[in-house]
């Protein structure tokens, strides 16, 4: 893993630590946790597009305090920036984390905020503006970003040149596990700033001392002692630039260039045995890396200083061949870019699962040399391009199925329209029928219910008959005018008879009145149940009338607004796409044309030193046959001793450096 | 001596530095302020095609799940539970309406307290019942599945329901189910 990959994941690590986008202690709204759960798979697109359309909801409400989302709206708020963060909309995000900020909120949250867009802008790179947030902290500093805040604040101070004021942050934060390494280096390279040279070198000694299993530190151990090597070469000091070479791993990132280095340094103290044993480990490497093409030339050079012409005048003639074939490698993946296929690569699904894709790019057919800009990869802006390159391409595949979907949309809403449109006639009709029953039937309850309470004030027992009676009252009322019409008729027995029963029906319809008044009640409350089922069954009738209706009209002006907006999208789409692919082509292109150009440098001097090795070989053999035509059988032993004595102290260097860890530089 | 391999110690740095900055110069570099303007047009899209894609889920939802029909079903976990949840069933009304095979991001995701949408769809208004199944892998080994039923209730609006499901370790219940 290169340094620059493990910088980029430590610093990310304290986001999902101690970010915002995590539940609350009891999930309250169940879409908030929809949210958390599209975020917490780094599909940071859905989780802002639910998010905008949950807070759309809440702010439209008339009462959001009465919203479930109401109890995470603070958490919510801040996760907008922090989502859109994660998706490198650093504009929005920085919009709103300054919402956030001119907010009447609480010290912790505003200075939680401050510190989002501290971060925000160190990360663009925006140093004053970095700055300027990170100074917007007052107050106590929330615990749980207690130490990300100080190292923050350390890294800004250092970038806008304010050395002494990171040295006493990074000493107070010294002792901090989440950054075991960055502390000791960052302080190091302040102290360096500050011309404190002395305590700059001893605390990248103390940092490429450090113990530890993470790898992330193990490399910054590396780093440092790089750094120090480095630092001792440019001071002459070849004895303690070899004791930091030595200290590298033999398997990190900076192992090539401790193995060149420590070469080299051996190199400077003439002893050319020597600068073979890292050399020699290093000629067997990767020959894509830019160390061991520079060691395919040194171990040839230090051959030839010891005299071993010949092995250095076949170890060049191998090194061109290895640049030529490289140079063509070069060449063909030039090409391969420049037809698109590099792009092509990028963006393929195997690349999304693979690991370790990046290298693995290479055995995908005509995709170009990954090897070669492996560090080009590695670096910000590249993979920022990249970042984008591969956001667009899913959002190009986003806008193509929503366009299909759109178009299936409307075959659904024309299905629903064929099959409705000819049954809402006659439902239309069975709907007014029904709606004529019911409103009879409620004025009939009301015209009842108007009754019972009039006679709860006035008692008129008569409204309560029964039709029977109501019958018998009227014959009696009949035969009582008949009588009276003709008084012949009517007998004293006859008259007593119409009277009893006249009292008879009286007595029954008064006495019985409470009894028939409580049934005529509870008659009327049944009357209501019955009229409520019905009033059911008719808003039931009204929505599915509604729904059925509502299921294809209304939509065909938002979809051929959404359609043109979607068609103009993906246009601009197409631009902003062909400009980023162009600029990682370019990107990829000048690294590979760079290494190119070096490899032509290097074939250059290696044909120069190959005449020369050979010349000085021949011309050594010529002097070897001089000799030996000139001298006793005696003397031919001797040389011939002395000449195995050289080729065997070559021979010995070369076994010593395959002999793996007990050669380190 | 030792000057001498100084010297040459310096010679040797001053090649390689050369060459170095003979190769920076040569090549047709990307600058910074294309790599800047690049990536605002790239966040300018994001928010049109964000904006697009909320305006589409909306009008999704009314045509396909109106609300008198609609039912979502959730699937969550107990933070931390520390079960491998392989698989997940679910059936309305002895149909199986969805079924999903856990991803370790996704089951991740589930573990932190994230909540999945397992099911979207549409039913009567009535009673329906469902069934949940769940497999997979308990921490000290072995296979663990568990099943349960519930009824949904759907009114007028639109039905949530959520299933909180519990590994072996766990010590709450199997299965709780939640209207919202």
């Amino acid at each position: 893993m290169s340094l620059r990959f493990s910088l980029a994941a430590l610093l990310l690590l304290p986001l999902f630590a101690h970010g915002t986008v995590r539940p609350h202690q009891e999930m309250r709204d169940i879409f908030y946790g929809e949210i958390l759960y599209h975020a917490y798979q780094h599909d940071y697109f859905e989780a802002i597009s639910h998010l905008d359309i949950e807070l759309g909801q809440y702010y439209a409400l008339d009462e959001p305090d009465l919203d479930s989302l109401h109890w995470h709206r603070g958490q919510a708020e801040f996760a907008v920036g922090d989502l859109e963060l994660y998706y490198r909309m650093h504009q929005r995000a920085g919009r709103a984390i300054e919402a956030v900020l001119g907010k009447n909120v609480a010290e912790s949250e505003r200075n939680e905020a401050a510190f989002r867009l501290a971060r925000l802008y160190y990360r663009k790179q925006d140093y004053v503006n970095a700055l300027h947030a990170i100074e917007l902290i007052k107050g106590e500093v929330p615990e749980k970003i207690r130490s990300d805040e100080a190292f923050m604040r350390a890294q800004i101070y250092v970038s806008v040149g304010k050395f002494n004021d990171a040295i006493t942050i990074l000493k107070e934060l010294k002792g901090d596990e989440t950054y075991r390494g960055y502390i000791e280096y960052n302080l190091a390279m302040a102290y360096l700033q500050t011309a404190q040279t002395e305590l700059a070198v001893a605390m990248l000694d103390e940092l490429g001392k450090l113990d530890s299993d993470e790898e992330a530190v193990l490399a910054l151990k590396d780093k440092g002692n790089l750094k120090l090597a480095n630092y001792y070469v440019d001071a002459g000091d070849a004895e303690q630039a070899a004791k930091y070479f030595s200290r590298i791993r033999l398997d990190g990132p900076f192992s090539n260039k401790a193995l060149l280095g420590a070469g080299w340094v051996a190199v400077a103290q003439q002893r050319y045995d020597r600068a073979l044993v890292p050399w020699s480990l290093l000629h067997e490497r990767e020959q894509t890396n830019i160390s061991v093409q520079e060691a395919m030339m040194a171990v040839p050079f230090a051959y030839s200083k010891l005299n071993v012409h010949g092995k250095a005048a076949i170890m060049y003639g191998k090194a061109m061949d290895v640049f030529a074939s490289e140079i063509d490698s070069l060449d063909a993946s030039i090409k391969s870019i420049r037809e698109g296929k590099f792009l092509t690569a990028l963006v393929s699904k195997q690349a999304d699962k693979d690991k370790n894709w990046v290298v693995n790019l290479r055995k995908l057919p005509d995709s170009p040399e990954t090897r070669y800009i492996m560090e080009l990869m590695a670096a910000h802006d590249f993979q920022e391009s990249l970042k984008n390159y591969k956001d667009l391409a899913d959002l190009r595949q986003f806008l193509t199925t929503w366009l299909d979907s759109l178009a299936v949309y409307e075959d659904i809403i024309d299905l629903r329209r064929q099959y409705y449109e000819p049954l809402l006639p006659q439902v239309e009709k069975k709907f007014k029928k029904l709606d004529s029953r019911i409103r009879l039937r409620i004025e009939q309850r009301d015209r009842l219910n108007e009754r019972i309470k009039s006679l709860l004030v006035l008692r008129r027992p008569v409204y309560l008959a029964t039709a029977n009676e109501r019958a018998d009252i009227d014959r009696l009322a009949k035969i009582k005018v008949a009588l009276e019409a003709n008084p012949g008729l009517a007998t004293e027995e006859t008259l007593y008879r119409l009277e009893r029963l006249s009292g008879v029906l009286d007595w029954r319809i008064e006495s019985e009145f409470d009894d028939r008044l409580t049934t005529a009640y509870k008659n009327l409350k049944d009357l209501d149940g019955v009229i409520d089922d019905l009033n059911k069954q008719y808003r039931a009738f009204v929505r599915t009338r509604q729904a059925a209706t509502q299921s294809y009209e209304g939509y065909t002006i938002p979809i051929k607004q959404l359609r043109t907006r979607l068609h103009d999208t993906q246009v601009k789409l197409k631009g902003i796409m062909a400009r980023q692919g162009r600029v990682l082509e370019q990107m990829a292109i000048n690294e590979l044309d760079k290494r190119r150009k070096r490899l032509e440098e290097y074939q250059i001097k290696a044909r120069f030193a190959l005449a020369e090795s050979y010349d000085r070989a021949t011309k050594e053999q010529e002097k070897k046959l001089l000799e030996q035509s000139a001298i006793t059988p005696e003397k031919t032993a001797t040389t011939k001793t002395e000449t195995a004595d050289t080729e065997a102290s070559a021979t010995a260097a070369t076994t010593t450096a395959n002999a793996g860890e007990e050669a380190r530089p | 001596m030792h000057s001498h391999a100084h010297k040459i110690f310096r010679q040797l740095l001053c090649i390689v530095f050369a060459a170095l900055l003979s190769f920076v110069a040569n090549a047709d570099e990307v600058s910074r302020e294309q790599i800047k303007g690049l990536d605002e047009q790239v966040q300018d899209i994001k928010k049109d095609v964000l904006n697009l894609s909320s305006e589409l889920a909306m009008l999704e939802e009314k045509l396909l799940f109106p609300s008198n029909t609609q039912v979502s079903l959730f699937v969550s976990m107990h933070k931390g539970d520390d079960f491998r949840l392989d698989s997940v069933q679910l059936k309305l009304d002895e149909k199986v309406v969805a079924q999903h095979l856990y991803s370790f991001r996704e089951l991740e995701a589930l573990q932190s307290g994230g909540v999945q949408r397992l099911y979207l769809g549409n039913i009567k208004t009535g009673e329906h019942e469902l069934v949940i199944s769940y497999s997979g892998k308990a921490p000290a080994g072995g296979e663990y599945k568990r099943s349960g039923s519930y009824r949904v209730t759907k009114d007028v609006g639109p039905k949530f329901v959520e299933i909180k499901i519990a590994g072996p370790d766990s010590t709450e219940q199997d299965i709780q189910f939640r209207d919202w």
